[in-house]
């Protein structure tokens, strides 16, 4: 396989199983664009795949500098993939820079694809090159396949009369176009995409396919004379049904959708700009016609409030942001967790702390979504693993806030927001829904009573005596959702403590007492199901503990381990807060319990705290995912025989992008 | 205000029976009896109407009205107004706030629920000060207050309301204060105004800042320190003896003597809700050489948030129905068969 963790192969065979594909070149370059469309046409092809775009926080960082490299990672192939791959089998590099930030993760013996054109004496400099690699040997342990892609595209586009810097736009098309001729992928849907995409100026559509094509007509051409060959990867066995790609941000803004739908809610969002939660808000902001009301807020304070605003009015409220974001919206959260309130927050987690990582991924906000908040303030978590699990995720996100009237943070991370996998596009009649029931004077027993004592009399004299019982729980903890508006059912809610039942200001001991009690229990008592053992068997030597986007390379580590033998087994968890029910017993059927997380042990604590259970860290904090590699070699030391040497950090690996920061 | 059928309620109805819990002889009460006695006035249906307040003594108000009332936290009603607004428009919502939470921790909000001009009335209680934190200068604490944070003094300038309010768009301005008589019907102008209408109301805190507007709240003189502004009226005080006229050479407001009533000889201004150059001088207008302007300084409607939000949704649904399993396949999509994997 092609992310094979032991001795790197040499070179690509005819038919691999898996290949994978890193797209490098200036933020400017169109890396991700060409990505995309690489991934759409994978996709086409019937293979299976994941992704993981990277790139800088920079729009437009300065060009050909380090750290304005932007990088498109896909693994691909005709076996089942869960990681977009550890180390590259071919890298296109666009200009110095780029092969520079990412030569040391392409395999030995793999593919290095560079446009010479922009191998300039000022581009290397900027790069930090004092010779030409193209030209010095220094690249002789791989296949190098250099020439003037500037100047073919130049070529290829002469016809549509566009200036040289205008022409060059079209480089990464034409890099595209070979990359298509070297999977032997279909170039008709590309081409549809560019005539869609630029309808209103035909000419730049024409020059862009026609730079596309070049492209392709230069591998065939390559191939009779040069040193690359054209690979095919047959599809991938997959079930039956319709599909799609679908990326993390996507699939939460559709399960939000279907969420609502389910609880037959219209819903508002609110949000604000902030990397990378915003795709979700651009995506909403276009579904209106689902009941969606979109409201980009003046901060993120007031997008939460908005959204508790309109979740007291009867809409589904939810908001999203990353960490520097949510930490703003901690005390509205505290508020929705008072005045008891359905909330769906979305935490699209990236590096910290402050603004830290804006575009890299990390899984440090977990002791914030369980733990961050003043006061006893529990408030149930869920963390999606992949893009298309975010899609479930989000229903289950919403069922919880509705049928528990409280708030619930979805955590996804900037992986699996950016980071695309295709789909089979869900029935939603698979879905069982969960309407909501608004009270009203009938369904509270108060009909006729007008909200107030009918005659008048209350204990002071000829003012209303109250009757309404905002605060009284059902079977499941939960309170009435009462929506202003509704007759005889006139209430006050706030977020200072109030009374069971009436919710009127109430300080006294026994009462807070009894009211954080009913705030925890209600939480703790969330219906979840039990937790499932995603590959291996129970009670062996190690339980791989995960959560969050760490599902796929923790599943394939294990699947490597238990082919070697190993009694291991991999447990992902969904249910952060409360826990699953049985997953304490289940933990403590295993000899040892691993918890590999990009943090500094965060989850390992919680489990270590409920269980008091000796479970061990696994941490990983560059801001990139684990590489199945490095997983496989931590769960290995629990059979090597030397005993101290289970768990600890991983590392920072230059096979990751980015490590600028060492290069510059 | 809302459109809506106007209901017979009496002042009682707007009484709940919670023990209102504001220091004796605090503005505040009175603000609440005007209130009161206001809703019914104005046909106001309890269980369509809902009062949002923020933190502080003023946001307390909720409790003691026998309406929807969402005491939220500090600063952020402006942005939980906006949610309820645009989630159930027909909602008639009044939010309480004071200079505190108004205008310094929620500053921001305020600023964007004027300008967004989101339909509801904005009380703005100011009794510069910090009451429920007892006694701290607040962002309109006048210059050398001497509060427990300043012992010394205050040195920071500040802020005006009503300045605050028109510089970020409102397209409603009034002033008022707790005791007085003509509140109401500043109330009742602010309700008539369809958007976000903002009253900033004087308030005596009886314990931290105690009569510090008697300069012109007190009744004694009252008539040379006050002008009530009325739309189509010239703007005349003390009596009729004073009034407003342009200095048309600093582009200011001048006061003038009025001589046997004749204010057009002495060049008195008629006050226009609708000219906002006018409201800008108003607002600026320094207590001391000047009356303090009273009642409507400006009123000019312009289309509100939440009907742009209704009018967007309703144009980006036309002629869309919301197909959720069309919507989950968009996009490129591809099948695989049962057939085709049986070959392989």
């Amino acid at each position: 396989m092609a992310t094979a963790a032991t001795a790197p192969q040499d070179g690509i065979s005819d038919t691999p199983e898996a290949v994978v594909v890193r797209f490098a070149g200036d933020s400017g370059d169109g890396m991700q664009l060409t990505g995309g469309q690489f991934t759409l046409s994978t996709a086409l092809a019937g293979n299976d795949l994941a992704t993981f775009p990277d790139f800088p926080a920079e729009i437009r960082a300065p060009t050909g500098t380090l750290f304005g490299v932007s990088a498109f990672q896909i693994n691909f192939g005709s076996r089942e993939i869960n990681t977009a791959g550890d180390a590259p089998d071919v890298l296109v590099a666009m200009n110095p820079a780029a092969l520079k930030v990412n030569i040391a993760a392409l395999k030995p013996g793999g593919l290095v694809i560079a446009d010479t054109g922009a191998f300039t004496k000022r581009n290397l400099d900027k790069a930090h090159y004092d010779s030409n690699p193209l030209e010095d040997g220094s690249l002789a342990k791989f296949d190098l396949l250099a020439f003037d892609i500037s100047e073919k595209t130049i070529e290829a586009v002469k016809p549509y009369g566009l200036g040289n810097k205008d022409a060059l736009r079209s480089k990464n098309m034409w890099t595209l176009g070979l990359a298509l001729w070297l999977f032997d992928r279909d170039r008709a849907p590309i081409h549809e995409w560019l005539k869609q995409k630029f309808r209103r100026n035909p000419d730049i559509a024409d020059a862009n396919i026609a730079a596309l094509d070049a492209g392709h007509a230069y591998g065939e051409t390559a191939e009779l004379s040069g040193p690359i060959k054209q690979l095919h990867i047959p599809p991938v066995l997959s079930e039956p049904g319709l599909y799609r790609t679908v990326t993390g941000a996507e699939a939460v803004s559709l399960g939000l959708v279907a969420g609502a739908q389910l609880a037959k809610l219209p819903m508002f969002f609110g949000g604000y700009p902030i990397t990378p939660a915003s795709a979700i808000l651009h995506h909403l902001a276009r579904l209106k016609e689902f009941g969606v009301t979109t409201f980009q807020a003046e901060d993120e304070i007031a997008a939460i409030c908005a959204a508790i605003g309109a979740s007291y009015a009867g809409s589904l409220g939810v908001t999203s942001s990353s960490g520097p974001g949510i930490a703003l919206k901690t005390e509205a959260m505290g508020l929705a967790i008072m005045t008891e309130l359905p909330l769906v927050i979305v935490n699209s987690q990236r590096g910290g702390p402050s603004t830290g990582l804006p575009t890299k991924t990390e899984q440090s906000d977990l002791y914030q979504a369980v733990y961050g908040r003043n006061g006893d303030a529990p408030m149930p978590v869920i963390a999606a693993r992949s893009p298309s699990d975010s899609f479930e995720c989000a229903i289950e996100a919403c069922r919880i806030a509705v049928q528990y009237m409280t708030p619930v943070m979805l955590l996804t991370d900037g992986y699996i927001a950016n980071a695309a996998e295709p789909w089979k596009v869900p029935d939603p009649e698979t879905f069982a829904p969960f309407p909501v029931t608004f009270a009203d004077a009938d369904s509270l027993g108060l009909a006729g009573q007008g909200g107030v004592d009918a005659a008048g009399a209350g204990s002071k004299g000829d003012t209303h005596q109250s009757v309404v019982q905002p605060y009284a729980r059902d079977a499941k903890g939960a309170r009435p959702w009462i929506r202003p508006g509704t007759p005889e059912l006139m209430h006050r809610i706030g977020g200072i403590e109030k009374a069971q039942g009436t919710g009127h200001i109430d300080y006294s001991p026994d009462n807070h007492q009894a009211m954080t009690d009913a705030r925890r229990d209600k939480v703790l008592g969330v219906d979840r199901p039990d937790q499932e053992i995603a590959l291996g068997e129970p009670g062996g030597t190690l339980a791989v503990v995960g959560w969050g986007s760490t599902y796929g390379p923790i599943l394939q580590a294990v699947r490597r381990s238990i082919a070697k033998g190993r009694k291991v087994a991999h447990i992902h968890v969904r249910h952060i807060w409360p826990l699953p029910e049985n997953l304490g017993e289940l933990l403590r059927g295993f000899d040892h319990v691993l918890v590999p997380e990009m943090n500094t042990g965060q989850f390992k604590t919680v489990l270590r705290d409920q269980y008091l259970i000796d479970a061990r860290p696994l941490t990983k904090t560059s801001g990139q995912p684990f590489q199945i590699a490095e997983l496989e070699a931590a769960i290995e030391k629990y059979f090597d025989g030397i005993p101290g040497n289970e768990g600890g950090e991983v590392p920072a690996n230059d096979q990751q992008l980015p490590n600028t920061g060492s290069l510059a | 205000m809302n459109d809506m059928t106007p209901i017979t309620t009496t002042m009682k109805d707007w009484e709940t029976d919670q023990e209102v819990r504001w220091c004796p002889g605090c503005g505040d009460y009175a603000i609440l009896k005007a209130v009161q006695r206001t809703l019914p006035q104005l046909g106001c249906d309890p269980k369509n109407t809902v009062f949002v307040s923020g933190i502080g003594c003023s946001s307390r108000f909720p409790y003691y009205i026998e309406s929807y009332g969402f005491h939220t936290i500090h600063g952020r009603a402006p942005a939980v107004a906006t949610g309820i607004k645009l989630a159930n428009p027909e909602l008639d919502i009044w939010l309480v706030t004071g200079d505190g939470d108004g205008l310094s921790i929620g500053g921001n909000h305020m600023m964007h629920v004027l300008r967004r001009n989101v339909n509801m009335q904005i009380m703005l209680f100011n009794n510069e000060i910090y009451g429920l934190t007892k006694g701290q200068a607040s962002p309109t604490s006048r210059e050398g207050t001497r509060s427990p944070s300043t012992p010394l003094g205050s040195y920071d300038h500040p802020a005006k309301p009503a300045a605050f309010a028109l510089g970020s768009g409102a397209r409603f301005v009034a002033r008022g204060f707790d005791v007085s008589k003509k509140l109401p019907e500043v109330l009742i102008a602010a309700h008539a105004h369809k958007g976000a209408a903002f009253i900033e109301i004087f308030q005596n805190c009886i314990v931290y800042n105690k009569d510090v507007f008697d300069d012109f709240a007190a009744p004694k003189g009252a008539e040379a320190r006050q002008l009530w502004l009325e739309d189509g009226e010239p703007m005349l005080f003390a009596g009729g003896t004073k009034g407003l006229a342009l200095d048309a050479v600093n582009l200011a407001l001048t006061v003038v003597d009025v001589t046997d009533g004749d204010w057009q000889a002495a060049g008195v201004v008629v006050h226009d809700v609708r000219n906002r150059s006018l409201a800008h001088m108003l607002v600026e207008m320094p207590f001391g050489p000047f009356p303090m302007a009273l009642g409507v300084l400006y009123d000019h409607p312009r289309p509100t948030f939440e009907d742009a939000v209704i009018a967007e949704r309703a144009q980006a649904s036309e002629g869309k129905q919301p197909d959720l399993a069309k919507l989950l396949a968009t996009g490129q999509t591809w099948t695989v068969d049962a057939a085709e994997d049986e070959q392989v």
